[in-house]
């Protein structure tokens, strides 16, 4: 049996170069990933940012331009939540490719913005999770000692609600990892894409499908243990 | 002590809702430049609310808080400047856990008073040294017990130098055998001629160290005195059952 399995690896991957087709999408996927993390999580700390300072300070806020403006920018950004976290990212994607950046070819280009955007809106709610899950005293020893509220946003919470929002943040880039495989959509040759094309080539399912799937759990693994680690070293200082 | 008013109250009203609770019914008063001020009163009487509107961590409802000459309730006014110079001192101590003790002490002169980090680290130390935890500086305030914690927190604030301190009962979260440690530091401090307002339910160090009692009852100052007339002589019926059931 295990001659079987040689052969046909040697058959799907080695013949024709075909290994390549892998290698190269797995790169593709990871760049797109990690790309669309940076830009979700810029996007997620901005929006959290408006979003949270709004539900705090609305009510000591007074009447005038500012106030408005705020407002505004508020709604706006519960409108992207809501539009973003209210469609499949698949339809997010074609709508990417073939509407608004319909003059771009640059498949990975398109790819990590859309990716990114989505992430954006799921990242948004772990790190305003994080934000409101600091204790509130945080808040009032930093406002007191003379901060200003970015000041005590910058070095008192924002450093605590990281540390609480790792595993969801971590969960998140998984996701994000694993929903990439949907690039084939727009013709981005991505790990799955890559494997799909050997199976087309070579009219044989198990190896390439196999391997590719082998290979998103190995970057899984992996990756869950980097952020273990993260999370001990973070926890030491600990209460 | 000296006549300089530092912080006067003039009708300070503050409701939670739409106007629901009143905490605060009308409280006019003031502190002057040295003065320990002990605020006492049943649970629910007000007492916190009043501090902590003094720095307007609690925005007061209607009424003026005038700190130093500038009316903190007036919105052109910049509270981040003003709050610098009023420490505080909560019951959950609130130290910042993501920071060492070093850092809680020194972050906050670093970032708003431009205090190089040798200045500010030895400035820090000095007041670490003087409430007897000078070793504890590398340390996290988890690795430290609730006594210990609170000096912290006390030092913190004076690594501000600010002109008054509030606290806000700072030994009702300690373990009984931690409270003498954190009010030997407050007696100290009060000693030494800082202005402060406590909230408290230490009524011996009420009667020992404040220079001024207020009693608060149903967000109102039911009687004000020194600790002999509060303790010794009371003559408000509310103050004679407060003090029997904590005396």
């Amino acid at each position: 049996m295990f001659e079987k399995l040689r052969e046909e690896f040697v058959f799907n991957f080695i013949e024709g170069a075909r290994w390549k087709y892998i290698v190269n999408g797995l790169g593709v996927t990871l760049k797109v990933t990690f790309l669309a993390l940076l830009l979700g999580t810029a996007i997620g700390l901005v929006v959290a940012s408006i979003r949270s300072s709004y539900d705090q300070n609305k009510e000591d806020l007074r009447p005038g331009l500012w106030k408005t403006l705020f407002k505004l920018l508020n709604g706006l950004c519960n409108l992207y939540l809501t539009i973003i976290r209210g469609t499949p990212v698949v339809v997010q994607l074609l709508i990417g490719y073939f509407i608004v950046f319909v003059s771009s070819n640059d498949t990975v280009l398109v790819a990590t913005l859309v990716f990114g955007i989505n992430s954006g809106a799921y990242i948004t709610e772990i790190i305003r999770g994080g934000i409101m899950s600091v204790d509130k005293g945080q808040f009032e020893a930093g406002r007191s000692i003379g901060f200003n509220y970015l000041q005590t946003m910058r070095l008192v919470i924002i450093p605590q609600a990281f540390k609480n929002v790792l595993p969801s943040l971590a969960n998140e880039f998984i996701a994000l990892l694993k929903e990439t495989a949907v690039c084939g959509y727009i013709g981005l040759m991505d790990l799955t894409k890559g494997g799909d094309v050997i199976r087309g080539r070579t009219f044989s399912a198990f190896m390439p499908l196999i391997v590719v799937a082998l290979i998103y759990l190995l970057l899984v693994i992996i990756f869950s243990k980097l952020v273990g680690i993260l999370e001990r070293r973070l926890r030491r200082s600990e209460h | 002590m000296s006549t300089e008013v530092l912080i006067e109250v003039q009708d300070l009203h503050k409701s939670f809702g739409v106007g629901k609770i009143h905490a605060l019914n009308g409280i006019s008063t003031s502190i002057r430049r040295g003065e320990v001020v002990c605020i006492i009163g049943p649970s629910g009487s007000g007492k916190s609310t009043f501090l902590r509107c003094l720095n307007l961590l609690e925005k007061p409802t209607s009424g003026k808080i005038i700190f130093e000459g500038n009316d903190l309730t007036d919105a052109k006014v910049n509270l981040n400047l003003h709050r610098q110079r009023m420490g505080m001192v909560f019951q959950q101590f609130n130290l910042f856990p993501n920071m060492t003790i070093m850092k809680n002490l020194t972050c906050a002169p670093m970032t708003l008073k431009k205090l190089s980090k040798a200045d500010a680290e030895a400035r820090a130390l000095e007041l670490l040294r003087r409430v007897g935890l000078a070793d504890r500086a590398s340390s996290y305030p988890y690795q430290l017990s609730g006594g210990q914690k609170q000096r912290v927190a006390i030092v913190r604030a004076l690594c501000m130098q600010p002109d008054v301190m509030l606290f806000d009962e700072p030994t009702s979260a300690l373990d009984p055998e931690m409270v003498g440690e954190v009010l030997d530091v407050m007696k100290e401090l009060a000693a030494a001629g800082m202005t402060m307002a406590v909230v408290t339910h230490e009524m011996g160090f009420a009667r020992e160290v404040a220079s001024r009692v207020l009693f608060l009852d149903e967000g109102k100052i039911a009687a004000s005195g020194t600790p002999d007339e509060i303790f010794n002589h009371p003559e408000n019926e509310r103050l004679k059952s407060f003090l029997a059931k904590v005396l």
